[in-house]
């Protein structure tokens, strides 16, 4: 009997039937594609992408050399050369991070005391050199004033599990 | 077109000259830009089927893409391999190309519409695809690498194989058709089922020929699930491995060429060509050639379907299907149908 059934079946190409069956239900679904970089996926308040060096709201730079981030970095993508300044404070001179060395792990942006260096939520740099990926504290500054609302509102977003 | 040309001036000769000369040039033009449009419409069933947008940023809803892929392929280098004999190395994509557009002189569009009226058309058809499997065995010794190699000996079994059922498919078409012109096939056809129906294939000695048909031409044309000449997950590319540029582009054209043509087969001798679908004087109203082409693609939609349902069989179970399922079931029915027709007088 499950013999004749089975010659019946494989004849009348049922399972054949049954799978085009199903692929034509999948022609007619809702594509999971998203149309980037027109449409985007959300993104974590948490998520690790570009870093960026911040600054208070009267423009002075939240960063005081203390080296956290860079004892802290895994990769030793930052260095970091500091000196007082004319008001006594103490500053960076020198805050490079090698972009091509960090793992994204986040663990600057945990360490440091003043939420000075964050990891922000962009991550379309791409370069056309090596060398356009070896940020220096000017490059880090300016990314921190291109995406502050960004972060700032990632920041607020992600403080209540902190 | 002769009458046209003839009304220029010319002498009957020249005028059915040119009158052909421009046939043969229209049609291919219209099977290579329909071949550009119909791997954009393979690539966006592949792509919705599998929950993909499929190419969409070429054109508008990326009707271009072909056409982009068209010339990127034309401005790259021709990569000969040092190893390979160069001759039948370039000759080889040049045979699949010619003999897929050449096969289309036989095809009648319309009533009337076909560049060659032969008797044989048929018979023509048959040749000329067999001489397809050349291109294919002459690129992979030529290539002189092992992938295409084994490719040229997968394609040219597999072919030989499934051409066989599809010979004996033919016979019962032709049986109850009388003729072996594709325009007296598809004629006949008009009012087949119950003085309705313009299609051979609801005859129940003829649906069964028309899915054996319809699978072989799966297993003709190379495509899915029985792609093994280029399975792309065992021989990289197969025959067309070590080719790039125009020459690869041949290959393609070719190849979707005579799955087009193996879709108008299927319009042709099962579901009543350029006819409507009933016999009804309504539907005469439409155009000939615009239910010809709307059978062929629901027939190429159906190929790409395939493509994204079904996994590719293994080479024994594909020689098992051919030799040992096909074979025997359309010889039967080559029998079944001839000794129906006695029956009912058929031939009387």
């Amino acid at each position: 009997m499950t013999t004749v059934s089975h010659l019946v079946k494989s004849f009348t190409l049922w399972d054949f039937l049954k799978a085009h069956a199903l692929t034509l239900k999948y022609f007619f679904k809702p594509k999971a594609t998203i149309n980037y970089p027109f449409e985007k996926s959300p993104l974590s308040p948490r998520f690790r992408g570009e870093h960026a060096l911040r600054r208070y709201p009267n423009g002075e730079e939240r960063c005081i050399a203390c080296k956290l981030c860079e004892a802290v970095c895994p990769a030793q993508a930052i260095t970091i050369e500091s000196e007082p300044r004319a008001d006594g404070s103490r500053r960076t001179t020198r805050y490079d991070i090698d972009m091509t060395k960090c793992i994204f792990c986040g663990f600057c942006q945990e360490a440091c005391p003043v939420d000075a260096i964050v990891e922000g939520p962009n991550f379309e740099y791409a370069t056309e050199t090596r060398e356009e990926l070896l940020y220096d504290k000017a490059k880090l500054l300016a990314n921190g004033d291109k995406w502050e609302r960004a972060i700032a509102a990632n920041l607020e977003a992600d403080a209540p599990y902190r | 077109m002769t009458a046209f040309f003839q009304s220029l001036g010319l002498p009957h000769e020249w005028a059915w000259t040119v009158a052909t000369v421009a046939a043969i040039v229209i049609v291919s033009l219209l099977v290579m830009f329909s071949v550009a449009m119909v791997i954009y419409v393979d690539r966006k069933v592949l792509g919705a089927i599998m929950l993909r947008r499929g190419p969409n940023v070429v054109g508008p809803f990326g009707l271009l893409q072909s056409f982009a892929d068209g010339l990127k392929v034309f401005l790259q280098e021709t990569i000969i391999p040092s190893a390979a004999n160069k001759g039948i190395f370039l000759l080889a994509p040049i045979i699949t190309f010619t003999v897929a557009l050449a096969a289309w002189a036989v095809i009648p569009f319309w009533d009337g519409g076909v560049i060659a009226d032969i008797n044989v058309g048929l018979l023509y058809i048959l040749a000329i695809s067999s001489m397809g499997v050349y291109g294919v065995v002459m690129s992979g010794w030529a290539s002189n690498s092992k992938y295409p190699f084994f490719s040229a000996m997968r394609a040219s079994a597999q072919m030989i194989s499934y051409e066989v059922s599809i010979g004996f498919v033919l016979v019962c078409v032709v049986l109850f058709a009388g003729t072996f012109n594709l325009s007296g096939i598809v004629n006949a056809q008009q009012g087949f089922g119950l003085g309705l129906i313009n299609a051979y294939a609801i005859h129940p000695l003829l649906f069964p020929m028309w899915v054996v048909f319809f699978i072989s031409a799966l297993a003709e044309t190379a495509r899915a699930p029985f792609d093994l000449t280029e399975a792309e997950s065992e021989l990289v590319a197969g025959y067309q491995t070590e080719y790039s540029s125009m020459s690869f582009a041949l290959f393609w054209l070719g190849e979707y060429a005579n799955i087009l043509l193996m879709c108008s087969l299927n319009t042709l001798l099962f579901w009543g060509g350029w006819l409507p679908p009933l016999d009804i004087p309504v539907l005469y109203a439409v155009p000939g050639i615009i239910w010809f082409l709307l059978k062929t693609f629901v027939f190429f939609f159906m190929f790409s379907w395939i493509w994204a349902t079904v996994p590719r069989y293994r080479y024994d179970q594909l020689m098992r299907l051919g030799w040992k399922v096909f074979l025997p079931m359309s010889l039967l029915f080559v029998a079944a149908t001839s000794g129906y027709l006695m029956a009912i007088g058929h031939f009387a």
